[in-house]
């Protein structure tokens, strides 16, 4: 069997008495969408931020491409592959869509100390950062502040901006929230085929993406994963069914 | 050419002209306020790569500028004297040799200071950087070996291969000069792909981690020039006024770099020139009507903060574009 890209084992995390990861095991295979999903207050947003190194864990470890990244910066992650997007959109708001995504070609290229060439003239920034834009389906709107962006635009900004990094697993942390039937059509089209590049941990809310989408789901309640299978055994669970599902049918 | 190039050009072109002109009908004293203007323009320049572009708002530039003051001071000092200044080496009236003294203790300072100040952000900055530049106050005036609290006079201003400095005319030419080098390698960092990782980090620090870039190191480096280019200027204001003293290391020096950049225009490239003409134009000009004039340089930097945001330069020029 192919090791899992992303594993996480055991991880606990509590604020307080409230544990809000409770032994939490979770991995990722090379070309799968992993979908976490789970009530408000069930904890995938502090899971999330474990495994990006915003929030260390208290115990547990976190291996990313085969090495224990558990106790690794924000930064460090990046660098080995772990891309993400957030919540609510988190972008240099000043810079154009392209500056955007050129930040993160320039830091794959680990070249942020060059001091005299301007970086809009650089072919070999702006180049493969209007490739991603291309893809994302943003090259029109390349020049425009991300403060003018529409919300569905910074959405792909923030994929954009993750591919750019070459990522080796992506961490999609509602990348549906907010957008309307058509974008989250368009997005989910443009996911499904995002996982030949890197596979992705999709923490979502959109149960119509996460059915479409997801190889495997896993189901956080009270910061502990009550139930991973297929969509099929997901919604056959009858734990997931009371705990979660019951709302929507 | 976009409108803030053209204004751009005419503040560097005022600068030029009143200087010659009054040369040509021989108004010394307007040369001498042309080269304040360029001088602390030079000064805030250093800041703004710092505040402006990094938004790091360090309230203890003052140390950075008295370092680049002292430097001037001590070596001359010690040029003039002939007594070695330290392991056996003399002092010196050479500019270039007291410019890079300058700048190098400083960028070591700025390095020092900046590795400890970054580990905060927001109001602890401004009050660790103010604690360091207190420090450093306060051993210039108990050190009484360079003047202490009196300070320390400059007997004959220091020398620059080619030209004679006393005329004021020289000394301005080389100030302007070395303003706008200031400001050529300033817009060249904007541009640049460090100058996207300062610039997102002021934006966005969580955006900039994400994409493997730490923070920390950039603003490092930033603050590190931006004392190097402030403590140029302290050399050079050392020189204009032929004294140095710990006023110049003062936390009024460390506000007034930054009333000068909010006037201007912050991160704009010839807002801190703006805001030190404005500056010192205002001092000249309401200094001679009453002595509290400072009272209405408030009033007018109130007015900016409130309804001009972006400063003259936003005022004139409208807003700034990044790219």
């Amino acid at each position: 069997m192919v090791e899992p890209v992303l594993q996480i084992s055991d991880l606990v995390k509590s604020f307080g008495a409230l544990r809000a990861t409770d032994g939490v095991t979770l991995d990722l295979h090379p070309g799968e969408i992993h979908a976490l999903i789970g009530p408000n207050g069930a904890g995938k947003s502090t899971l999330i931020h474990q495994i990006c190194g915003t929030v260390r864990q208290d115990s547990g470890t976190i291996r990313f491409a085969g090495q224990d990244i558990g106790g690794l910066g924000v930064a460090e992650r990046a660098q080995r592959g772990l891309g993400r997007t957030f919540q609510v959109s988190s972008l240099a708001p000043e810079f154009s869509a392209l500056r955007n995504v050129m930040l993160a070609v320039q830091a794959k290229q680990g070249s942020s100390f060059r001091f005299f060439k301007p970086a809009m003239l650089d072919r070999s920034l702006t180049e493969p950062a209007m490739t991603v834009l291309d893809r994302v389906g943003l090259a029109e709107r390349a020049r425009i502040p991300a403060s003018e962006l529409s919300h569905g635009e910074r959405r792909q900004l923030e994929i954009a901006i993750a591919l750019a990094l070459g990522s080796r697993a992506f961490l999609l942390d509602e990348p549906m929230a907010g957008m309307g039937p058509e974008g989250s059509k368009t997005l989910t089209r443009f996911l499904d085929r995002l996982r030949q590049e890197a596979p992705i941990l999709l923490v979502e809310h959109d149960m119509d993406a996460v059915f479409a989408l997801a190889d495997r789901i896993s189901v956080l309640v009270y910061g502990r994963i009550i139930a991973t299978g297929t969509v099929e055994d997901i919604r056959r669970d009858p734990a997931v069914r009371s705990a979660y599902l019951g709302d929507h049918d | 050419m976009s409108r803030e190039t053209v204004v751009n050009f005419i503040l560097a072109a005022l600068l030029l002209a009143v200087p010659l002109l009054a040369n040509a009908v021989g108004q010394p004293f307007y040369i001498t306020l042309a080269t304040r203007i360029a001088i602390l323009a030079l000064a805030a320049t250093g800041l703004n790569l710092a505040l402006g572009l990094g938004g790091l708002v360090s309230f203890g530039h003052a140390a950075f500028f008295g370092i680049g003051g002292y430097a001037a001071g001590i070596l001359a000092t010690h040029g003039f004297s002939g007594e070695p200044l330290v392991f056996g080496l003399s002092g010196t009236n050479q500019m270039l040799v007291i410019w890079i003294v300058a700048a190098v203790t400083a960028g070591l300072a700025g390095l020092a200071i900046g590795a400890i100040s970054l580990r905060t952000s927001g109001v602890y900055f401004i009050m660790i950087t103010l604690a360091f530049a207190q420090m450093v106050y306060y051993f210039a005036v108990s050190w009484p070996a360079y003047g202490g609290e009196d300070g320390l006079s400059i007997l004959v201003r220091n020398q620059f291969p080619g030209v004679s400095t006393m005329r004021p005319l020289s000394f301005f030419l080389i100030c302007y000069v070395v303003l706008l080098a200031a400001i050529g390698l300033f817009a060249l960092i904007r541009a640049s792909r460090f100058g996207s990782a300062l610039q997102a980090a002021r934006q966005n620090p969580v955006r900039v981690a994400t994409v493997g870039i730490r923070p920390f190191r950039i603003r490092l480096t930033a603050f590190a020039i931006s004392a190097m280019m402030t403590a140029l200027a302290g050399a050079l204001f050392a020189d204009l006024n032929r004294f140095v003293s710990p006023s110049m290391l003062s936390w009024h020096m460390s506000g007034e770099l930054i009333v000068l950049i909010i006037l201007g225009g912050t991160g704009r490239l010839f807002g801190p020139l703006a805001g030190a003409a404005l500056y010192v134009i205002i001092e000249y000009a309401l200094g001679g009507i009453t002595e509290r004039w400072q009272f209405f340089l408030g009033l007018i930097l109130l007015g900016v903060v409130l309804f001009a945001r972006g400063g003259l330069l936003g005022f004139i020029a409208g807003k700034a574009r990044h790219g």
